[in-house]
């Protein structure tokens, strides 16, 4: 994601209405793949990742009075977004979230059967929310904890908690369903 | 859990939930369904709303948690 010019940021915080108008429609199109690619790497679903998209944009027209253009846009973008992938995982049902069928990686393991995963992908889907978003931003996207940290607006070393303690309820959760990782 | 069984299950849940590869593109575009959403929605509720809002149901938690002590761990647990 980009920052975009500092006037195009300005004309979006405190522009005229034409001028406001304007400069969202941009960065709404400069944007818009990152935010959508971001959603979609926490709810795993593009029908539901293109809702919550549109849903973040919107919110970010809501907030423009509390946007800081010396901050950037990206990662503000961001914060918004995660925040709305949030909110929705926090009402969605986790069969609901799954596609009937999940198919294996690239480098799918053999000794790892379908069912297994798709036992293993219900299990994290059970986690609370704050620990999922965490888990599968750090250890499945495997993206940088720092930037991990920023999107939640929290720190390194709670990003790194809430890893282990998505890891350990995920282990006793196979554990009670006869799975030993 | 060891580094070693932390190791496995991270790459047994890489399995089961693949990483997004690549730069995915949504299936259709997304601005005609923005702008349909800004036209639909009220606006914002005045600041004032939720000033009031948020102190009611602070003062409401404050209360319980007096109350039943026990449950502070709870209340930080999900903040």
């Amino acid at each position: 994601m980009g920052n975009g010019s500092s006037s195009l940021l300005n004309a979006f915080r405190q522009g005229s209405p034409e001028a406001f108008e304007a400069a969202f429609e941009t960065l709404f199109h400069q944007h818009r793949l990152a935010v959508y690619g971001w959603i979609l790497r926490i709810v795993r679903n593009p029908s539901t990742a293109e809702e919550l998209t549109v849903e973040t944009f919107w919110r970010i027209y809501q907030a423009r009075g509390r946007f800081q253009p010396e901050r950037g846009f990206e990662g503000w973008a961001r914060r918004i977004a995660t925040r709305a992938a949030f909110d929705w995982l926090r009402t969605a049902r986790p069969e609901t979230e799954l596609p009937a069928e999940i198919p294996a990686p690239a480098t799918a393991d053999p000794a790892v059967s379908a069912e297994i995963r798709r036992t293993i992908a219900l299990a994290f889907q059970r986690l609370a929310p704050k620990l999922r978003i965490a888990a599968t931003l750090a250890v499945i996207e495997e993206l940088p904890h720092k930037d991990v940290a920023e999107a939640l607006s929290i720190s390194v070393a709670a990003v790194k908690l809430r890893v282990f303690r998505a890891l350990r309820s995920l282990r006793k959760d196979l554990q009670q369903q006869g799975i030993t990782p | 859990m060891n580094a070693h069984d932390e190791d496995r299950l991270k790459k047994l849940l890489q399995q089961a939930l693949p990483p997004v590869e690549g730069d995915p593109e949504p299936g259709r575009d997304l601005w005609p369904a923005v702008l349909r959403r800004l036209n639909a929605s009220p606006a914002a509720p005045p600041l004032r709303f939720w000033v009031w809002f948020d102190g009611a149901l602070l003062a409401g938690l404050a209360v319980f948690a007096a109350f039943v002590p026990a449950s502070i761990p709870v209340f930080l647990y999900y903040l």
